[in-house]
C-alpha cells in the first residue's frame, strides 16, 4: 500500500524580529517539528522521518515558503532512504520539494542525505521560486547505495527561478534504468556520493566571482545569475559532507561580510 | 526543400567552426586516468551523449523548430553552471555563426548575431543554422549529438595514441544511442522550452574549471 502525503511550512515575520510559522502541517511519513534555531531571527523546522520512506509507489511532497522578510531554516533528523516498494508492481516513488522565498526572505534548506538503496526507484524534483531580493542556501546530497550495496534507480531535477526567470536547471540520473554512461568518466567516474550546494543572494549580483577548484572532484562555480553552485563527488557520504560543510561555512561567512560592508 | 547533403556539410568535421580544438572534457579525463582505453572512451562518450549531449541536442532542435533563440540562449546558460563551459559554448557559437552566415545567410542568424555579439551558445546557433539550411529539428539534434561524442573520440586518438580504427568503432557502436538521443531531443523541442531536458554531468562540470586553468594543454576544453 503506497502513501501519498504532503507536508507544508509557511514562515512569516512575527513583527518582533523573529519568524513565526502559521502553517506547519505534517502528513503521513513526513513529520515536521519546530526546533530551536541556533541563529536569532530564524524559525527552524526539522523533518522527522516518522517511518521509512519513500517506498516504491509513494508520492511525497514538501512545500516550504519563507514569506517576505521571513528567515526559515529546514533540516532533517536523519537521512532519507529510498527503499523498494512492496512487490514488483509498486512502481517508482516520487519526492517533490516545492520551495519559495519572498522579498528580503531567506530559506536555508539543509536536509540530511538522500540514500538510494539497492532495488529502490525514486524521482526527486526540487523546484525553487525566489523573489529578486530573496536569499537561498540549499544542499542536496545523493548517496548511491547503502554501505557496500549497489545503487537503486534515482533521478533528480533541481530547477531554480529568480524573479520569474530561470537561474539553474540540472537533471541527474543514476542506477538501473538510467541512460548508459552514468558511472563512466564523464559523469561519476565510480564515485558514490554526489552533492550540490547552491547559494543565491542579491549581493552576488555585483560581486566579481571566479570559479574555484576545491579538489580533484569538487568545484565552486558562479552561475550566470547571482548565485554560486558547488558541485562535488566523493567516494562516500562522510567525505562529501566534510567537503560541503567546509565550503558552506566559508561562503556564509563571506556573504555576511559582504552584507555588513 | 530539405536536403540530406546540407546535413553532411554542416556535420563535417572540416566545416570551419573551430570544434576540432576541443576535447569535450576528454583531456582532463585522460590526465586523471579515467580514460585509459577504448572501453573507457566508450563509457565516457555514452555518458556525455546522455547528459550534455541530450541537453545540447534539444536546444539545437528547439532553435531549428523556431523557438525564441534568446530564450534558448538563456536556457543554455542555466543548464551550464561552469563558467568555463559557458565561455566555450559562446566562443564556439561565435565561430559557427561566422561560418554559417557565409554558408547559409538568413535574417534569423543575422538577428541573433546582432543580439549576442560575443556569441550565443553553440547549439542555439547550430539549430538556427540548420533551419537556414532547410534542415529539420531532428537533423540539428543529430548533428549536435554526434559532435558530443566525435570531439572526445578524435581527441583521445591524439591524447592516448589510441588506434583511430578503435575510436571510430566506438563511434559506430554508439549510432543506435545517437539516433535515440536525437529523436528524444526533437520530441522535447516540439513540447516547448519548458520541456527541454537539463541532463548534466558532474565530472564534466568539475574538470572543465581545472582544465581551463592548466598552463599547458593540447585542447581548449
Amino acid at each position: 500500500m503506497s502513501v501519498k502525503a504532503t507536508a507544508r511550512i509557511t514562515a512569516v515575520p512575527d513583527g518582533r524580529g523573529a519568524t513565526a510559522l502559521p502553517v506547519l502541517e505534517s502528513e503521513g511519513p513526513l513529520a515536521l517539528r519546530r526546533t530551536r534555531s541556533p541563529e536569532p531571527g530564524y524559525a527552524r523546522v526539522t523533518v522527522v522521518g516518522a517511518m521509512s520512506a519513500p517506498l516504491g509507489g509513494d508520492r511525497l511532497a514538501i512545500e516550504a515558503r519563507a514569506e517576505d522578510g521571513a528567515l526559515l531554516a529546514v533540516d532533517s533528523a536523519a537521512a532519507t532512504v529510498a527503499l523498494p516498494g512492496a512487490g514488483p508492481d509498486a512502481g517508482r516513488a516520487s519526492y517533490a520539494l516545492r520551495l519559495g522565498a519572498g522579498e528580503g526572505a531567506e530559506l536555508r534548506w539543509l536536509p540530511e542525505q538522500l540514500i538510494s538503496a539497492c532495488g529502490s526507484a525514486l524521482d526527486q524534483t526540487t523546484r525553487v521560486e525566489l523573489a529578486t531580493t530573496a536569499r537561498l542556501v540549499l544542499r542536496e546530497e545523493q548517496i548511491l547505495g547503502r554501505h557496500g550495496e549497489d545503487t537503486g534507480s534515482l533521478t533528480t531535477r533541481l530547477t531554480v527561478h529568480r524573479a520569474g526567470r530561470p537561474l539553474l536547471d540540472q537533471q541527474l540520473a543514476y542506477g538501473p534504468g538510467a541512460p548508459g554512461g552514468w558511472d563512466g568518466a564523464a559523469v561519476l567516474g565510480g564515485n558514490r556520493a554526489v552533492g550540490q550546494l547552491l547559494l543565491v543572494d542579491p549581493v552576488l549580483e555585483t560581486a566579481s566571482l571566479v570559479s574555484r577548484v576545491l579538489g580533484p572532484t569538487a568545484v565552486l562555480t558562479p552561475l550566470a545569475g547571482p548565485g554560486v553552485l558547488v558541485t562535488a563527488l566523493a567516494a562516500d557520504a562522510r567525505l562529501l559532507r566534510c567537503l560541503l560543510d567546509e565550503v558552506l561555512e566559508e561562503l556564509l561567512h563571506g556573504l555576511r561580510a559582504a552584507r555588513g560592508a | 526543400m530539405t536536403t540530406r547533403a546540407a546535413l553532411l556539410v554542416l556535420a563535417d568535421g572540416r566545416f570551419p567552426a573551430g570544434g576540432h580544438a576541443h576535447s569535450g572534457g576528454a583531456e582532463p579525463a585522460v590526465k586523471a586516468g579515467r580514460i585509459r582505453n577504448a572501453q573507457d572512451l566508450a563509457d565516457f562518450c555514452l555518458g556525455r551523449l546522455h547528459t550534455t549531449g541530450l541537453t545540447s541536442a534539444a536546444l539545437a532542435a528547439a532553435a531549428a523548430h523556431g523557438l525564441d533563440p534568446l530564450a534558448l540562449d538563456q536556457a543554455a546558460d542555466v543548464r551550464t553552471p561552469s563558467p568555463a563551459l559557458r565561455a566555450v559554448g559562446r566562443k564556439l557559437g561565435r565561430q559557427l555563426m561566422r561560418a554559417a552566415r557565409s554558408t547559409w545567410p538568413s535574417p534569423e542568424l543575422a538577428a541573433l548575431a546582432a543580439a549576442r555579439p560575443r556569441g550565443a551558445h553553440q547549439p542555439v546557433v547550430l539549430g538556427l543554422t540548420a533551419r537556414a539550411a532547410g534542415l529539420e529539428p531532428e537533423d540539428a539534434a543529430h548533428c549536435v549529438a554526434y559532435e558530443a561524442v566525435s570531439g572526445p573520440a578524435t581527441a583521445v586518438v591524439r591524447l592516448l595514441s589510441l588506434d583511430p580504427f578503435e575510436a571510430t568503432a566506438v563511434l559506430a557502436r554508439l549510432a543506435p544511442a545517437l539516433d535515440r538521443v536525437a529523436e528524444e531531443a526533437a520530441a522535447a523541442a516540439r513540447d516547448g522550452i519548458d520541456a527541454l531536458p537539463a541532463a548534466s554531468a558532474p565530472l564534466l562540470d568539475i574538470t572543465a574549471e581545472a582544465h581551463a586553468a592548466w598552463p599547458v594543454r593540447l585542447f581548449a576544453s
